[in-house]
């Protein structure tokens, strides 16, 4: 099975003074190549800890994590950097863009992290990465000058400058409206349907029913896994929410 | 990361907090000018008493007879003069590392020429003192050995007495003017040296024939001092080290006695007067090191408020792939500019301050290169030491706490 991520009885413990707080007991999860993946739960629930462990930010207490096929658990802070920076793509719900850096030179932020890619190739690449989300005219922007929507997709293409394995996305559309959500949602169904795995936090089931498997945990275990087999399109309900309003 | 794009990083954050940049170097400007202009200062007066020194003569040995103690009371020094003009042969014969040698004898003396007259002293001394002096001759030619032998009355006159003596347009070479009413014929004129370190003229003198001065004018067979020189500047202890043990030869001192005269090399008078320019420089130092210390403490605790108030840039940048030491590197060349652009401004106000203190006050300044290079290098390492830590700080940070800052 072509497994991007395998997560096998994932245990994370935080020990806070004489509190013991077991964040995940003993997780299992396995995420497929193009799979477009909702994980929900209510606050508190051990999503963000799991999504903090898949992201390589956190190390778990217990258990294994195989990313691409090679084991991430027991990496030392070094190795987790470049393993974030080469198979990982980060969307945040606070877009977390550097301010007073132009859209360009956030996209080229992660490139600036490795040294294989020549100074050209990395203007080239951002450049590429902002035109596939629609804001190749917004580049020299910063993002004050930028709406929400428009700032959640230049963190969109900066995390797809490096071609990563998977995008992790954190509440993406939790600081949007309905319309900028929906237009998010689309973009990352049109990225899922060029095959970019994804993985998406949100407590919404609009959002989630956007999504073609919906994980769903609970005090610190996945309490059910349900395949979508009809996700619904985003594209198709912006349309229709436009024409509600009466914008067209 | 690149080193182009870091220091690009490193001064989008520094302009954007223009004033608080500037304040955090300020430390290091004062400090880097103040310690600019004062080497500056202390560098120009440190030349111009070497200058001083070295219009004395080159590699320059005095022997001048002890104090006498007679009878218990301790007589003025110059009192005891047993020297003889054949202890300056004596030197000369065998101290290979004394090149010239020359008795001294002086005696104060009416200078008269027409209706003119001066007043100072005659040295009667060998031709060589104009060597151990280094001294050159503006007219004239200066008296040789048949001169010295025969006891002739001829002179050579300080500019001073030159200008004193005749009126100007009048050739001083060949006129004969009385000393004390002996006749004497002025063969030349010395160069002009100015005044001495300790304010004196030194053209205020007339030298003449050792032997002319000793036994016609002074009548004795004592010499008052022996002046010499030294084959080279590193020779001057050894040579001092052979006329003591020649002297005190000859003269008879016992092995368990003091030597009753003094030997006063130009080494001994340099180093007196540089020891006060080495106190100054210490001074100095002192300063540089006390203002750098303010002005690194300054960097580092911007630096620190600096960290935390990016905390969440680090944040994003580790989530984006940063090492620890990317951070710390991106830390560290924003606390080095600071430092450094610092330095950079305090050398640019200390050279300023120190041509405005020449051309203004007519100081005597010189900016060395090494104090530039100094001050440069110190703000460089101030940068350095002081970033260290909060660059540390930024590099050790949690990836998800730094992203959850608020």
């Amino acid at each position: 099975m072509d497994s991007i991520v395998s997560v096998r009885n994932l245990t994370k413990i935080y020990q806070m003074g004489e509190v013991t707080l077991k964040a995940l007991r003993g997780v299992d999860l396995d995420i497929q190549r193009g799979e477009f993946v909702a994980v929900s739960g209510p606050s508190g629930s051990g999503k963000s800890t799991l999504m903090n462990i898949l992201g390589c930010l956190d190390a778990p207490t217990e258990g294994s994590y195989r990313l691409d096929g090679k084991e991430v658990q027991s990496l030392k802070p070094d190795d987790l950097a470049e393993v974030r920076n080469r198979k990982l793509g980060f969307v945040f719900q606070s877009f977390n863009l550097l301010s007073r850096t132009s859209a360009l030179e956030n996209v080229e932020l992660p490139l600036l992290y490795r040294k294989d890619v020549p100074a050209a190739k990395i203007r080239e690449r951002a450049v590429q990465a902002l035109q596939s989300v629609g804001l190749a005219d917004r580049m020299h922007h910063h993002p004050n000058q930028l709406s929400g929507g428009q700032q959640q997709r230049v963190a969109v293409a900066r995390s797809l400058v490096n071609d990563p394995v998977i995008i992790l996305a954190d509440e993406p559309t939790g600081n949007l409206d309905t319309r900028t959500s929906l237009e998010i949602m689309t973009l990352f169904q049109n990225l899922n349907a060029q095959g970019i795995t994804l993985v998406l936090v949100t407590h919404e089931p609009d959002i989630a029913a956007f999504t073609g498997r919906q994980v769903v945990v609970r005090d610190g275990s996945i309490v059910s896994d349900t395949l979508n087999p009809h996700p619904h399109s985003a594209q198709t309900e912006l349309t229709q929410f436009l024409t509600d309003i009466g914008e067209t | 990361m690149r080193t182009t794009i870091l220091l690009k990083i490193a001064f989008l954050s520094l302009s954007r907090n223009k004033l608080r940049t500037f304040l955090t170097m300020l430390g290091i400007i004062i400090g880097v000018a103040a310690v600019i202009t004062m080497m500056a200062v202390g560098t120009g007066a440190r030349l111009s008493v070497e200058a001083a020194i070295s219009s004395l003569g080159t590699n320059v040995i005095n022997v001048y007879p002890g104090s006498r103690n007679l009878s218990g009371a301790r007589q003025e020094a110059g009192t005891a003069s047993r020297f003889t003009e054949a202890e300056a042969d004596a030197i000369y014969a065998e101290s290979p590392a004394v090149r010239y040698i020359t008795p001294v004898v002086r005696s104060m003396a009416q200078f008269k020429f027409g209706n003119r007259n001066w007043r100072t002293r005659v040295h009667g001394v060998y031709a060589e003192y104009l060597f151990i002096r280094d001294w050159g001759l503006a007219q004239g030619a200066a008296y040789g050995p048949s001169e010295e032998r025969g006891g002739a009355k001829v002179c050579i006159l300080g500019s001073t007495v030159a200008a004193g003596l005749f009126e100007e347009g009048v050739d001083p070479i060949g006129k004969t003017i009385r000393i004390n009413n002996l006749p004497f014929r002025v063969i030349g004129v010395l160069e002009s040296k100015g005044q001495s370190s300790f304010g004196q003229d030194q053209d205020d003198i007339v030298l003449a024939p050792f032997s002319t001065v000793q036994k016609k004018m002074l009548g004795t067979t004592y010499v008052e001092s022996l002046f010499a020189s030294a084959i080279s500047e590193e020779a001057i202890p050894e040579a001092s080290a052979q006329i003591e043990s020649i002297l005190r030869r000859r003269l008879r001192i016992a092995a368990n006695q003091e030597s009753d005269f003094n030997i006063r090399t130009q080494t001994e008078i340099t180093e007196a007067a540089t020891s006060t320019s080495r106190t100054l420089a210490l001074l100095l130092s002192s300063i540089a090191g006390i203002s750098l210390l303010v002005g690194g403490i300054g960097i580092m605790n911007i630096m620190l408020v600096s960290v935390t108030e990016r905390t969440r840039e680090i944040g994003i940048r580790l989530a984006l792939g940063a090492r620890g030491r990317d951070i710390r590197l991106q830390f560290l060349v924003e606390a080095v500019a600071i430092s450094l652009l610092g330095g950079i401004l305090g050398i640019s106000l200390g050279v300023g301050a120190s041509q405005f203190l020449a051309s203004a006050q007519g100081w005597a300044v010189e900016v060395s290169t090494a104090s530039i290079l100094m001050a440069f290098g110190f703000s460089f390492a101030t940068g350095v030491f002081f970033g260290w830590y909060p660059a540390g700080k930024a590099s050790r940070l949690n990836p998800i706490d730094a992203l959850r800052f608020e």
